[in-house]
């Protein structure tokens, strides 16, 4: 057996152990070790095609790993849980742009032996440009979002749509030309070019209009998409294992986009295009029926102590407001201090609280709050009647009655947690404006609700040292 | 014929895609993003061929460290956080005893 055979094997098992890792990454007791397997198939994958015949000088890689391995050490160790978000979007730009590189690469290959490339080659190339592209600059722009270094609000322009499709129809006429010249010549070059910098327009204009409330939808499109241009990639260089990782990967982030779409009841095209919460203020203005009109009262710690001991069942709403006052661990110390004073705690989490699917249990388990604690949102809403208090931390558009009720609203239909079926709702809130969607919330109007107001962290600590006081005296 | 071959593998995949994911649990998205986001990482195989074949084209050997350079941050980085992710969910009764350790 000759080398090429044998690497192409040792891709063979490595796909393997992806698609083994990805099953084992699907259940609580196996993760962990899924995601083991999964990197051995990676170690794999890298180490047999350096004895590739292609590969000739090692010093570049050398180098190239060097800078890589420092820096993904590096983001791994330090980068806090809150925010794992601004993280796997700045990852998946990386591998964006490294698909895009390498289909750049073998352009550079093709220019460089003076050749031109098939009808094939050069769309794949144009593909790994155009998609890597698009995940590079649309994750930077995400990062900057969720970072709150860009504002979360939607971003729209007159003419957007149509400044779009000009991008879209320019970006397939260079396409067209840079594949019917084969990259030769002045014109190939230039059509690759054009292709280059529309994809990198095409990345930000994309994700621009889409609100900081839509941010799991765009994180889970963007996943996808960094899957799908290392499939192309792996068109570009007719290599098995990059087609069979990054379609893996491409159609994972395809389901958890529906989810998450299903989760807000709402299309994919309606989260990508409608420029969601910038018309907010406009519609919740008008009266129309289902609203629910009354006011805002606030309630101090000491009141949240003395209705929070009393209490039998709670339930606790984390939002990404838990997440920026960094209010985990003092949430764990409260849910302890009420399982003690003999209440059952249970954390009611929403399909898209917070920044990315998923994010609420990261912090809670990080808080070390265990996974059976955490309920689903369909799981625990025949349950709220039966709930004394539920604690709203930081959620908003989630609890949002409007969703049920207010035609009008924006986020009508959207599936909510009941918070404000339970007997009293106690809301931590920062301040009196709208939340990160820019979406008035009619739960903190109702009857039953109150608002405690302040940092969440800080808020929380006055509640538990009321009960340390009362433990002590 | 190489190219249907391809794209054989491909729709294969695809499917095999949305069979394994289609049923995980909410709890594990978030790692479930950032672990196949790592495998996302593989790309790295067709920046090393990049990068270590000297066709004397600096244009080339330019592009595919760089390659290689972002894949690895992709895919150490990726692997790594997920494993940190997981590492932390616990079922009740193991929380309190290893709360020491961390």
């Amino acid at each position: 057996m000759n080398t090429e055979t044998l690497i192409n094997f040792a891709y063979i098992v490595a796909s393997i152990l992806f698609i083994l890792g990805l099953k084992m990454l699907g259940r609580q007791t196996t993760a962990r070790r899924g995601n083991m397997i999964s990197s051995l198939g990676m170690l794999i994958a890298v180490v047999v095609t350096l004895f590739a015949r292609e590969i000739v000088s090692f010093q570049w890689i050398a180098v190239g790993i060097g800078i890589g391995a420092v820096i993904g050490l590096a983001c791994a160790r330090l980068i806090k849980m809150t925010s794992i978000p601004e993280m796997v979007a700045l990852l998946n730009g990386f591998g964006g742009l490294a698909s895009l590189l390498v289909g750049w690469a073998e352009y550079g290959k093709i220019l460089a032996a003076g050749s031109t490339s098939s009808v094939f080659t050069g769309t794949v190339i144009v593909l790994a440009v155009l998609i890597g592209g698009v995940t590079f600059t649309g994750s930077l722009y995400a990062f900057g979002k969720l970072s709150g270094k860009l504002s979360g609000k939607p971003v729209m322009f007159s003419g957007q749509q149509f400044v779009n499709g000009a991008l879209v129809l320019g970006l397939i006429a260079a396409g067209v030309i840079y594949v019917i010249n084969g990259g030769g010549g002045d014109m190939g070059g230039q059509a690759f070019y054009a292709c280059l910098a529309i994809a990198f327009i095409l990345g930000i204009t994309l994700v621009m209009p889409i609100g900081g409330g839509d941010m799991p939808v765009v994180i889970s499109m963007l996943n996808s998409l960094s899957g799908l241009a290392a499939c192309a990639a792996g068109f570009v260089i007719t290599n098995n294992v990059l087609i069979v990782a990054g379609c893996l990967v491409g159609t994972s982030g395809v389901i958890l986009t529906i989810i998450m779409c299903k989760a807000m009841n709402r299309s994919l095209a309606n989260v990508l295009f409608s420029g969601f919460g910038s018309d907010a203020t406009a519609a919740s203005s008008g009266d129309s029926e289902g609203q629910i009109t009354g006011e805002l009262k606030p309630i101090t710690g000491e009141d949240s102590f003395a209705v929070l001991e009393a209490a039998r069942n709670v339930v606790v709403v984390p939002g990404y407001g838990m997440a920026v006052s960094q209010a985990q661990h003092v949430v764990r110390e409260l849910a302890e201090m009420l399982e003690n004073n003999g209440a059952e705690v249970r954390f009611a989490i929403h399909p898209v609280a917070g920044r990315m699917p998923g994010h609420m249990n990261v912090l809670l388990a990080e808080a070390n709050v265990p996974y059976e604690q955490l309920v689903e949102m369909d799981s625990i809403n025949p349950q709220m009647p039966m709930m004394d208090v539920a604690i709203v931390i930081g959620a908003n558009d989630v609890v949002n009655p409007a969703a049920a009720r207010d035609k009008s609203s924006p986020i009508y239909g959207m599936p909510i947690i009941n918070a404000h079926e339970a007997n009293t709702v106690i809301c931590l809130k920062r301040g009196k404006g709208a939340g990160f969607s820019g979406i008035e919330n009619q739960l903190f109007l109702l009857p039953n609700t109150r608002m405690l107001y302040g940092d969440a962290k800080a808020s929380l600590q006055s509640v538990v040292s009321e009960f340390k006081a009362m433990a002590d005296g | 014929m190489e190219l249907m071959l391809l794209l054989f593998i491909f729709v294969l995949a695809g499917f095999l895609g949305f069979e394994l994911i289609a049923k995980v649990p909410s709890q594990l998205h978030t790692p479930l993003m950032s672990g196949s986001n790592a495998i996302s990482g593989i790309t790295i195989v067709g920046a090393l061929l990049a990068a270590g074949a000297d066709d004397g084209s600096t244009l080339t050997t330019v592009l595919g460290t760089t390659a290689v350079a972002l894949a690895t941050i992709n895919v150490i980085g990726g692997y790594l956080v997920t494993d940190r992710m997981l590492a932390m969910f616990k079922k009740k009764g193991a929380t309190k005893k290893e709360e020491g350790s961390q």
